[in-house]
């Protein structure tokens, strides 16, 4: 996600499920949507019934995803960026591009510093000390005379962003792209032209990507080197295209949306730092500067989100006078990501920790060290509705989990939760569309859900602290609590707060005489949100969801009338109800759809109208208004001059564990080898793993008939996968006398597993720089506790390393050691 | 059936056409009644929409069960498929999903709170008053000795810094905002969430 917001304005996957219907070329890279997705997979599989789309999958495996695709090529765990890099490169020397939509809708035509430069694997501007970038070169040449940045619309000028790609990509040619990613330099070709043609204007293309382009410690830049091809091609806006992130958790988009992480707060605003001393200095700094004339730069917004959401939190407590309880909110000081987290409670720094439906021992790198880090807590809280191999981590489980209970000293506690079947509430789904759900049954036992649990711990601390000592209460306090019933706030009552209120009659902007709702209403949307405190709203992006009209998340009506699957009234999209973001660019610079039979939206002479909410002012002239509205330039980043911490555009590097000497795009440097700007903790470096003690390349991954470490406590899905398994290459098995349904161990420098071999045709053997390389497939579901045979967790391999810019761990390319047992 | 009755309203008209009637009235000797079909079991259930909590794709389930939701009645869930209204998954449901009774009814599932003391071996079951309060006695103590009001700039900071939270992917959006608002009321900034592994 942090590859899309630097990119495209928004950090969300930018179509939606049914919509993959619509498409003309449908790829599956870094994911295996037919296992991982299944029912969201149906719709690569009516592309290809109804509009004759062709599947392109490409994979370290032959996977079920492969197994119905038109074409399959395989690739090396690990060099994804080399693969898409060298597409770029033919786009752009071949010609295969959407001129209209580059030239317009982009910035390929900006003018960049003179003195940004790339020279073997850097950026200007690195600090090798801190490892990271200075990007002051990277920005946009301005002109003085308007304030607005300097751009060459023929994209001929050697410092524009088109000819500095053209420069950037161009060593990335097929020949060198086959020897880094192994894959067969014909097959790369094939899948070459199949995606050139995607830059007519009426062939679209959508990628479907998962953890397999996450889980790196270049992660984010293998998103956003797809996201350029997407921009190159004109995909982006249009149905049956985009860049479609396919997310973990049935509600991982929500959370994320919530903001669950230290960095930031609902609806993707920043939580403030120590440099931002008072509301308006934070306002200030977060409000971006217009880069173009005429351009929306709806971020210009950001106070009147941030103050609704400081009522939120604070209520008829939070004024003008106190800067509506700026001081109250936390002030975060430093990263605060689960690796960043684990590393300061094994240096023994934390005293508490909890844990919510989340099994970080099983879910989070380097078991070992994680164990070591849970041992030096005071006290650990899991609340659960399973029994979690985090909450017993103390405990010893023969040779699956060995520890010595007595030498534990922290206190656990384990509190049940409910389960989806038995909650009521919205769950937002990867394409961003919010759906009601109602309970149908009662928990067993004790269980309690998890709101009620965090309102009877803070209405348990609130009372604690009504004696007036110990450390500054005043924040807890002042917080805003409403609720009918304290100890159990209903969904209901949340879902209206999140959406956000009227607290005085909102007036029209553009005429004040026109109330657009009353003091007391449920607002409409985030158009309606001000800064002065008349508005509360926990989560901008999601306003409107419970209006005055009612809950519309739980809305199911399933009609269908542009035959798109737009679904319009079929729950509640964010933002604003939108099916496709950035819908504006399905069409050219004169508002006309570039494919007529798929319109999404269109001009008609007045204003945007058609199958979606247009994600543009309804009547922005279309010669006027571009279409990445979130953008202070209106257009989409080819070349990202903020927000990426390893340079503005992507560059192969190799995996922290790479079964190569060297980064055979730049051999002579060393340093250009891994990440430049990826963060290694004092320690996690000694445990990195060389080719020579771990010669194969490993990966982990899901199966079909289980998700993550959850269903291992069902019985069904427990009798159809009941016991760990490894996959490993004929070629591989042979040389190493493995024979199929042999035990072996697979080690890596931080631990091993034993478990049963596969040994399969579907992982090939590649040539990799002129060597065979194998690769070790290692799923992912098996631990010491459920209804499955016990197992061993798989993070007792991977590394502890991360991406530069979100800290996702590389589970997806490591090396290990295999043996016969 | 008609296409305007629905499968629950056909249930509902025959079993109460059956009781009605009465079984000798429809010509059934105690024999035949005996050697007769057993009705069917969603006859008596309860209907709720909900979402496979599982993948992203969020799919559309229907879970049947039985317990007429009266005080005193605990509901169980007999049986769950996928919502064939739900216009992304049109009735379907994967192998994952396809065990979603299991999990429900998973033998792992907690019940009760518990604690494991320092240094031992085992679980010990403890009440939800034990356990909210001794783990908030925890959190006041550790909050109290920890909490950092002002930087060393004099900057007002209002953190508390040696708790960590891993927040639920799979809690519903409201349960996530009201976790989200409990935390930063308190302090903690050590939050993250599985959105980012």
């Amino acid at each position: 996600m942090a590859s899309l917001a630097p990119t495209f304005g928004r950090g969300a996957m930018t179509n939606h499920w049914v919509d993959i219907k619509n498409a003309d070329l449908v790829l599956i890279m870094g994911g295996n949507a037919a296992e991982a997705h299944p029912c969201g997979f149906k719709w690569v599989i009516e592309a290809k019934k109804t509009r004759s789309a062709k599947l392109v999958v490409v994979d370290p495996r032959f996977t079920r995803s492969a197994a119905v695709a038109d074409f399959y090529a395989p690739i090396r765990v690990g060099s994804d960026i080399a693969f898409l890099s060298g597409v770029i490169n033919y786009l752009l020397t071949n010609d295969k591009i959407n001129h209209e939509y580059v030239q317009a809708y982009t910035n390929a035509g900006y003018l960049i510093n003179t003195g940004y430069t790339f020279n073997e694997g850097m950026f200007s501007g690195y600090d090798e000390a801190k490892r990271s970038y200075d990007n002051t070169t990277w920005k946009y040449q301005m002109d003085e005379a308007t304030g607005f940045a300097k751009i060459d619309y023929s994209m001929q000028d050697p410092q524009c962003v088109l000819q500095l790609m053209k420069q950037h990509f161009a060593p990335y040619t097929p020949e060198v792209v086959s020897k880094v990613t192994g894959t067969p330099q014909k097959d790369y070709e094939k899948i070459l032209e199949m995606m050139g043609e995607c830059a007519k204007p009426n062939k679209v293309m959508t990628i479907l990507y998962a953890l397999g382009w996450t889980q790196h410690s270049v992660g984010s830049q293998n998103i956003r080197t797809m996201a350029l091809i997407q921009l190159l091609l004109g995909n982006i806006g249009m149905a049956g295209g985009g860049i479609n992130a396919l997310r973990g958790h049935a509600n991982v988009q929500g959370i994320t949306d919530m903001c669950l992480i230290g960095a930031s707060l609902p609806g993707y605003l920043a939580n403030p730092t120590d440099k931002e001393a008072t509301l308006a200095q934070f306002i200030e700094a977060k409000t971006p500067k217009l880069l173009q004339a005429g351009q929306m730069n709806y971020w210009s917004n950001y106070s009147k989100f941030f103050v609704s959401h400081l009522k939120s939190m604070y209520g008829p407590n939070a004024t003008a006078e106190n800067q509506f309880g700026y001081d109250w909110m936390p002030k975060i000081d430093g990263a605060q990501d689960v690796l960043a987290l684990f590393e300061r409670m094994h240096q023994g720094k934390l005293t508490g920790f909890f844990c919510q439906g989340f099994n970080p021992l099983a879910s989070v790198p380097h078991a070992a060290k994680l164990g070591q880090a849970l041992a030096k807590l005071k006290y650990l809280v899991v609340m659960d509705p399973l029994t979690t191999e985090t909450s017993e981590f103390w405990k010893a489980h023969g040779e699956y989990h060995d520890v010595k209970p007595e030498e534990v000293q922290t206190e656990v506690f384990r509190l049940p939760a409910n389960l989806f079947a038995e909650q009521e509430g919205s769950f937002t789904n990867s394409g961003r569309v919010i759906q009601w759900r109602w309970s149908g049954a009662d928990a067993p036992g004790e269980t309690k859900g998890d709101a009620e649990i965090m309102a009877a711990l803070f209405l348990k601390l609130r009372d604690m602290y009504a004696d007036g000592q110990g450390a500054n209460s005043e924040p807890l306090k002042k917080l805003h609590w409403p609720y009918r019933i304290p100890n159990k706030p209903s969904p209901e009552e949340l879902a209206k707060e999140v959406s956000g209120v009227a607290l005085a009659d909102v007036l029209d902007l553009k005429d004040p005489t026109k109330v657009l709702a009353k003091a007391g209403e449920q607002l409409a949307g985030f158009a309606q949100l001000r800064d002065d405190g008349s508005t509360s709203c926990g989560n901008w992006i999601y306003s409107g969801s419970w209006s005055q009209v009612g809950n519309l998340m739980a809305r199911r009506d399933n009609s269908d009338p542009s035959g798109l699957g737009q679904t319009l009234n079929w729950g509640f999209a964010w933002p604003a109800n939108r099916r496709i973001l950035y819908n504006r660019a399905s069409c050219d610079a004169n508002g006309k759809p570039w494919d007529a039979k798929r319109t999404v939206i269109k001009w008609v002479g007045d204003k945007w109208t058609g199958n979606d909410i247009p994600d543009i002012r309804p009547d922005a002239p279309p010669a006027e208004v571009s279409p990445f509205i979130m953008n202070p330039e209106g257009v989409a980043r080819l070349f990202a001059f903020a927000g990426m911490k390893e340079g503005p555009l992507p560059v192969h590097y190799e995996p922290f564990e790479s079964p190569l000497a060297e980064n055979p795009m730049f051999p002579s440097n060393a340093k250009a080898k891994n990440n430049p700007a990826a963060r290694v903790f004092p320690g996690d470096q000694e445990n990195f793993g060389t080719a020579d003690a771990y010669p194969f390349v490993a990966t982990t991954y899901r199966l079909v008939e289980h998700f993550h470490f959850w269903t291992k406590h069902s019985w069904l899905n427990a009798v159809t996968q009941p016991e760990q398994f490894v996959e490993i290459g004929e070629e591989l098995a042979k040389s190493k006398g493995i024979a199929h349904g042999d035990k072996v161990r697979v080690s890596s420098k931080r631990g091993k597993i034993e478990a049963v071999a596969v040994v399969t045709k579907r992982i090939p053997t590649l040539q990799v720089n002129g060597k065979p390389t194998h690769t070790v497939g290692i799923p992912i579901h098996w631990g010491f506790k459920g209804v499955t045979r016990p197992g061993y967790l798989t993070n007792v391999l991977t590394p502890y390393v991360g991406d530069a810019n979100v800290q996702t761990p590389e589970f997806k390319a490591f090396l290990v050691n295999i043996e016969k047992v | 059936m008609t296409a305007q009755m629905t499968r629950r309203q056909f249930f509902k008209v025959t079993a109460g056409g059956v009781a009605s009637v009465g079984l000798g009235a429809l010509g059934l000797s105690p024999e035949q009644v005996q050697a007769a079909t057993r009705p069917f079991k969603l006859e008596r259930t309860t209907e709720a929409r909900n979402i496979c909590p599982y993948c992203s794709v969020s799919c559309g389930v229907l879970m049947y069960s039985i317990g007429d939701k009266a005080k005193n009645v605990k509901a169980e869930i007999i049986h769950i498929e996928g919502d064939p209204d739900n216009p992304v998954n049109r009735g379907t449901l994967c192998p994952k999903g396809a065990g979603l009774l299991d999990m429900i009814h998973s033998p792992n599932r907690l019940k009760y709170p518990e604690v494991r003391e320092a240094g031992t071996s085992e679980w010990k079951r403890i009440s939800w008053d034990e356990a909210i309060t001794r783990i908030a006695t925890h959190m006041r103590a550790d909050r109290d000795a920890n909490f950092q009001a002002k930087n060393a700039d004099g900057v007002t900071v209002n953190r508390w810094q040696s708790a960590g939270f891993l927040a639920s992917s799979a809690a519903s959006n409201e349960a996530g905002y009201l976790t989200n608002k409990v935390l930063r009321g308190l302090g903690m900034t050590a939050i993250d969430t599985q959105a980012r592994i």
